[in-house]
């Protein structure tokens, strides 16, 4: 089981800037190791934010995004207290949800 | 530093792959699109979304550094300023393959997110903007990297 995401929810008027940052290989399967053997790709495919229960962004990602991946964005209407949760899947099927709470 | 000359070539080879195809149905949504994130060229990541050619826009905005020292950490983000931004696209044009995110954004979402991406070379960064009504919009940004982050 992958470690746990940091999320950071912070709310600014009727915006609340959403910071992530997961934890990740995000292995390309270009890479080769030192024994010339390519290293198969393992990275995250699809990434789901929820507020309040409510999906609001959902994403898809190749494996040129940087390892330990970081993703910002901003939700309107999110309040102090309001609950943001983010799942990802990576391509091995291994899923992680996290949750944090707006401040 | 972008002519005009280039960006026209561009968009007429874009345009010119797109030119059967019409617009095609929106592909499944819940799937990782396979197709999308194997294109090589801007012409088959359109084609793979099923959308027509880009224009370049300045509603579309997209920001990281003129010179990122280390290709495996570039930020990078895209915002635009333009009403019912559909999905957001970042594409590093010479890495292996173009697409490195797709965003779906809905309306409880601003339009602007940022993330980090990895660059195997100096390459353009483009932001695509799809609206709700199929208008498909790019911005683009040079971004020189001093070492690579895609080989071993």
């Amino acid at each position: 089981m992958a470690d746990p995401m940091r999320i950071r929810a912070q709310a600014a008027g009727d915006k609340t800037t959403v910071r992530v940052l997961m934890s990740h290989e995000m292995e390309t399967g270009q890479r080769k190791d030192a024994a010339g053997k390519v290293i198969p790709a393992w990275f995250i495919q699809e990434v789901t934010a929820n507020h309040n229960g409510k999906p609001v962004m959902t994403a898809q990602w190749g494996p040129s995004v940087a390892k330990n991946p970081f993703l910002q964005f901003v939700i309107k209407g999110a309040k102090a207290g309001d609950k943001v949760a983010i799942t990802w899947k990576d391509n091995k099927g291994d899923t992680r949800t996290d949750e944090a709470t707006v401040s | 530093m972008q002519t005009r000359r280039e960006m026209l070539t561009r968009s007429a080879s874009v345009a010119a792959a797109l030119a059967g195809l019409g617009l095609l149905p929106q592909a499944a949504q819940a799937a990782w699109s396979q197709a999308a994130f194997d294109a090589k060229t801007m012409g088959d990541l359109m084609k793979a979304l099923g959308t027509s050619g880009p224009a370049e826009s300045k509603d579309v905005t997209i920001t990281g550094p003129d010179i990122a020292e280390n290709g495996a950490v570039v930020p990078v983000g895209a915002s635009t300023t333009l009403a019912g931004a559909k999905r957001i696209l970042l594409l590093v044009e010479k890495n292996p393959s173009m697409l490195a995110a797709l965003f779906e954004v809905t309306d409880a979402v601003e339009p602007n997110i940022s993330t980090r991406v990895k660059m195997g070379q100096s390459s353009n960064v483009i932001a695509v903007v799809i609206t709700a009504d199929n208008k498909v919009l790019f911005a683009q940004k040079e971004i020189k990297v001093t070492l690579g982050g895609c080989g071993g």
